[in-house]
């Protein structure tokens, strides 16, 4: 049986619709939300159904809404070679919740697992060999978090005296520049003044 | 004599190998000669691309993409640049996507060249590698021609291009693609049937399909594991759906298999760059919408609109729909594809960068493990690798 996606977003809810929260479909892309709970449930469905076979995964990566209380979001993007779909797995979770492991079905979750941790600091539970990855050696904090902020805390030279590389905190000849391009008419939150009594004019009409 | 009792003992391996392809380091667990442990240290070369985008504005974060795998720039700027329209809406006019995907194929002739004749030299020839960095730099004066930069061309803009060919550039490049038969030719006479670089490559870092799926593998290094799938045709972009062309693939999956592989898809880029000079429409090479594509400096010199658009353009920049898309280019190395997330402003909220190598890498303990510390050499090579995109 050969699906198209929206076919195959129809049938993954139905499928296994206790296990996921959500399927949405925007720009031909399918995303299911699954809560941590049955996030391995849902990736063994997909990768081992009949009609699914998402082998592989190609990508994990974090993303972090600070607002939120389940800031980070850890998406999985897998890859079936025989339906020639993409489909992608988005979980949420705070900085307490452990996210259970995919490299128990994939392979290529380790490493990719490793980067989502050493960037926004999300664990993974039972991952075989959970360390840092992309950032130096004995580094502090967890880079990608939108309250890191750009410029980083220490800066590291090769100091002449001690023969060796000393790590000091970040001093800027220039402060960093950062334009704020949002016009208040334009922004995407945008509330005028004088918007909220927009929302009291429709409730006097409604009543 | 008396036996002596031989304990494993750690390698380290890099970071400054002149076959670790950049600044890899490696810790080898080795019994004898034998690599029992192989853990790759990367991250050495992190320069927090993907933070840095989420600074800047969409134009401004397309120079970044260079940089990451700077042996085939042009290839990661078609990525974001596909990305981006996809979330604006629009789709950049034929005679742009003719230019592109004929550039990502020079891109693709570029990174093969660099690779092939590079891993041949980490398995001990010379000359290949002298050759190959001629045809190579007669290559990137074709980029500099069209973008004004050897290499980081940052050409590929969202909505096309920065700026159509310059005249005569077209017929030059295929008079190069004749002539470059003849130079495969005689680079095969030097490698393919050595037998020093057979005994080294043929039967070492041999994966199968289903471990190619398990470790997320793409591009030439799963097609030499014998699985037809290279996204040129089978989620074609830009105008890949309307140019006819080959995909070799290999049997055994072995480093040799890899390279017959790269061999092949470099025959098969020439057939592409010929029918791209060949079919190549007229007209726009970017979007005629100035909220998106600047405005020509000509027009920019009389109207006053031109000259507000351009103005906003390089400072604002433009905004993004709210909305997230995962696009993948078939990239010379497997798999590149960038995710990413807009919240409706000028800048992306988040961009993640899916480099080709990082998930080819991973697999180094994998395929290295019960071979010689030689082999891994062999191996590193094979898998292509480099470090820009790995360590982002």
């Amino acid at each position: 049986m050969d699906l198209d996606i929206k076919e195959l977003g129809e049938y993954i809810s139905n499928t296994i619709s206790a296990n996921v929260d959500d399927v949405a479909f925007a720009q031909d892309e399918l995303t299911l939300s699954v809560p941590v709970a049955s996030l391995i449930k849902v990736l063994s469905f997909l990768r081992d159904d009949a009609n699914c076979q998402f082998k592989q995964l190609m990508d994990v990566c974090g993303i972090d809404y600070p607002a939120q209380e389940k800031r980070f979001g850890v998406v999985y993007n897998l890859l079936s070679l025989t339906l020639n779909l993409r489909v992608r797995v988005k979980v949420w979770t705070d900085e307490d919740t452990p996210v259970p492991t995919a490299t128990g079905l994939f392979s290529s979750a380790n490493w990719f697992e490793r980067e989502v941790w050493d960037m926004y600091g999300v664990y993974f539970s039972e991952h075989p060999d959970l360390r840092r990855i992309l950032t130096d050696y004995g580094f502090e904090g967890h880079p990608l978090r939108k309250d890191f902020p750009l410029t980083g805390y220490v800066e590291l030279r090769y100091d002449e005296e001690q023969k060796r590389v000393v790590y000091e905190p970040v001093k800027l000849t220039q402060d960093f520049r950062s334009f704020d391009f949002l016009s208040p008419w334009e922004g995407p939150k945008a509330v005028l003044p004088g918007d909220e009594k927009a929302d009291e004019i429709e409730n006097e009409d409604a009543s | 004599m008396a036996v002596t009792e031989i304990k494993n003992y750690n390698l380290n391996f890099g970071p400054q190998h002149p076959a670790a392809h950049g600044v890899l380091r490696m810790v080898l667990e080795m019994d004898g000669e034998i690599i029992e442990r192989c853990d790759p240290h990367i991250g050495l070369l992190h320069r927090g691309t993907e933070k840095l985008i989420e600074h800047k504005t969409y134009v401004q974060a397309v120079p970044y993409f260079d940089r990451l795998d700077y042996v085939a720039p042009q290839n990661q700027e078609h990525a974001f640049a596909l990305a981006t329209e996809k979330l604006l809406g629009i789709q950049a006019p034929p005679r742009a996507q003719y230019i592109r995907v004929l550039f990502a194929e020079i891109g693709r002739i570029l990174n093969h060249l660099l690779n092939i004749t590079s891993y041949t030299m980490d398995v001990g020839a010379m000359t290949p590698m002298l050759w190959g960095f001629e045809e190579r730099e007669v290559l990137m004066e074709f980029c500099e021609r069209v973008s004004g930069a050897r290499m980081h061309m940052n050409y590929f803009r969202p909505g096309g291009v920065t700026a159509d060919m310059p005249a005569g550039l077209g017929d030059d490049i295929a008079a190069w693609a004749d002539s470059f038969v003849g130079f495969m030719d005689d680079l095969e006479t030097l490698i393919t049937e050595n037998r020093i670089f057979k005994q080294r490559t043929v039967d070492i870092g041999v994966i199968s399909a289903e471990q190619c799926f398990d470790w997320g593998f793409s591009g030439p290094n799963i097609r030499a594991s014998g699985v037809a799938w290279d996204l040129r045709k089978s989620q074609p972009y830009d105008c890949y759906a309307d140019l006819d062309f080959d995909i070799p693939i290999g049997k055994n999956g072995d480093c040799y298999d890899r390279y017959l592989v790269r061999i092949w898809e470099m025959r098969e880029s020439l057939k592409i760059i010929h029918q791209c000079i060949e079919k190549m429409p007229g007209g726009p090479v970017t979007v005629e919408n100035n909220k998106i594509s600047p405005p020509s400096r000509a027009s920019m010199k009389s109207s006053m609109e031109a000259m507000i658009h351009h103005f906003k353009l390089y400072t604002e920049g433009y905004h993004v729909p709210a909305g997230e898309t995962y696009t993948a280019v078939e990239a010379p190395k497997g798999e590149f594809s960038v995710f990413l997330v807009s919240d409706g402003t000028n800048k992306p909220y988040r961009c993640k960068i899916r480099a080709p190598g990082f998930a080819h890498l991973q697999a180094m303990e994998f395929l290295s493990k019960g071979h010689m510390l030689a082999d891994a050499v062999a191996n590193i090579g094979s898998i292509d690798v480099v470090f820009g995109e790995i360590d982002r």
